[in-house]
């Protein structure tokens, strides 16, 4: 990727601002999924009602960005890296949108939990742990994405799959729990929608992670099984 | 995809100004390639080694070769005449430049140098490269009159029909729409995607945008040498080398 500046300081401003803006969604994305955890933990009520509000400047964040995308592809037709960055950041700012869906629906999951009254909260811990995994995968792709870190994507990517096999192992268990009693369905149903959603926001990091290949390499790894012993771009 | 022509280590000096630098590359058959690159990068000065008008002054000097085929002759041969060169390819130049003739006998000029003269024969030639140029139903109820009063655009089109009339096998354009607005431009663009079914275009323009539109491959010059050739869908999305990155990213500093 270059270094140097473009001859248009403007250009690089343009840019500049396009990358310091899906750091700023994905800041307050990572937020929103601690919170919303922290809603499944405690049933705080407020914050709630907090995370719901939130999701809305969530989703401007997607409609500026991309908006500030389109202006430059009209204004400065970007080639190269240039060109992958913005076709990257349009996705990228998709997949923050729909973690920052995921993060709203595990609120209001929650919410169901606590409106039964039921105190007792199966697997509480494991959820917990799989959602700190997930919350530390997109911390690392965001930073991996400001510092244009193939190689730490590379590794991401891997990681998706450990928040895969949790997802499975909770679902399992939660079986178990409805079957030895049925009073229980409807909350260990509640759980299973908020183990889903953090492992759908596991794979958006591995989405992201996916975009940051592209921009440094040019390669799509989308739908490939992706090797690591061979990244792309070393037989160039 | 076939090889119409091929740079196989050219060298070119102005004097003792060493301008290119062991050029080696191919023009594929009935494709567009496009060379781009900075102000003296050599684009220009290679391209008019292809018709041998560096012939025309005293001290310039060709190393190498350029081959066409599919005789595989080499251009550059001191044994053959450029005349006879300058009969297998033509030559759009970035400023029209009609001759101080009527439109008809403009496109039939060089079917006349090499003596056609049978009217009807000059007049489906020329018909048919009007027709090829996009220009024939401008002018066809006017072509006795004198090429200076069509429009820049126009003009532009009838030298690219002049050039069409003598059947060449390789067409050269060097920036031919710089003076040329907008729509003029677009007009020129759309005309080069239907010429290349007849002939292969070799053609140099420094607006990067117009090679990404126009052309099937793409070489990037700087001071003299070769810098990167490739399909022009790679070149930029993708680039190779870092320089030609900077250069169509407008890092160029």
């Amino acid at each position: 990727m270059s270094q140097q500046d473009h001859l248009s300081k403007q250009y690089d401003s343009d840019l500049e601002d396009v990358r310091t803006r899906v750091l700023q969604m994905g800041g307050l994305v990572e937020t929103q999924i601690m919170s919303a955890i922290e809603c499944f933990a405690t049933g705080n009520y407020d914050l709630m009602a907090k995370v719901a509000e939130t999701d809305r400047r969530v989703n401007s964040y997607e409609v500026e960005i991309d908006d500030a995308c389109a202006h430059v592809i009209a204004r400065r037709q970007p080639a190269a890296g240039d060109l992958r960055l913005i076709m990257a950041v349009s996705k990228i700012v998709t997949d923050l949108e729909r973690i920052g869906d995921e993060a709203e629906k595990i609120s209001r999951a929650s919410r169901q939990i606590y409106d039964r009254g039921r105190l007792q909260i199966p697997r509480s811990a494991d959820v917990r742990q799989s959602a700190n995994l997930a919350v530390a995968m997109l911390r690392r792709v965001l930073d991996a994405f400001a510092r244009l870190d193939s190689v730490e994507a590379g590794q991401i990517i891997e990681q998706d799959a450990t928040i895969d096999d949790e997802f499975r192992g909770i679902v399992r268990q939660l079986i178990t729990f409805m079957m030895e009693d049925p009073r229980t369905i409807s909350t260990a149903l509640d759980i299973v929608w908020i183990a889903k959603a953090i492992e759908r926001i596991g794979d958006h990091a591995k989405n992201i992670a996916e975009q940051i290949i592209y921009i440094v390499h040019g390669t799509d790894v989308r739908h490939t099984a992706f090797e690591r012993h061979s990244p792309p771009g070393a037989s160039e | 995809m076939s090889v119409k022509a091929s740079a196989e280590g050219l060298d070119f000096y102005y004097g003792d100004f060493h301008a290119l630098k062991n050029i080696k590359m191919p023009i594929y058959e009935k494709r567009v390639t496009a060379l781009i690159g900075p102000s003296g990068c050599g684009k220009s000065t290679f391209l008019r080694c292809f018709n041998r008008m560096h012939d025309l002054y005293p001290g310039n000097r060709y190393r190498g070769e350029i081959r066409l085929l599919p005789d595989n002759v080499n251009l550059l041969d001191k044994a053959i005449d450029p005349i006879e060169v300058r009969m297998r390819l033509s030559m759009v130049f970035q400023k029209p430049n009609p001759f101080p003739k009527s439109i008809f006998e403009n496109v039939a000029y060089g079917l006349r140098v090499r003596g056609v003269n049978k009217r009807a024969i000059l007049e489906e030639k020329v018909e048919e490269a009007l027709r090829d140029a996009a220009l024939w139903n401008e002018v066809k109820d006017r072509l006795n009159e004198q090429a200076f009063n069509l429009s820049g655009g126009q003009q532009q089109r009838m030298c690219i029909a002049r050039a069409l009339a003598t059947e060449p096998e390789l067409l050269l354009f060097d920036e031919p729409t710089s003076a040329l607005d907008p729509i003029a431009t677009a007009s020129i663009e759309e005309l080069i995607a239907e010429l290349k079914d007849k002939v292969s275009i070799l053609i140099v323009t420094h607006n990067m945008q117009q090679a990404a539109r126009v052309s099937d491959f793409t070489a990037y010059m700087y001071l003299g040498e070769l810098i990167e050739y490739g399909w022009t869908d790679d070149i930029f999305v993708k680039p190779k080398n870092k320089q030609t990155e900077d250069y169509i990213t407008g890092r160029f500093g």
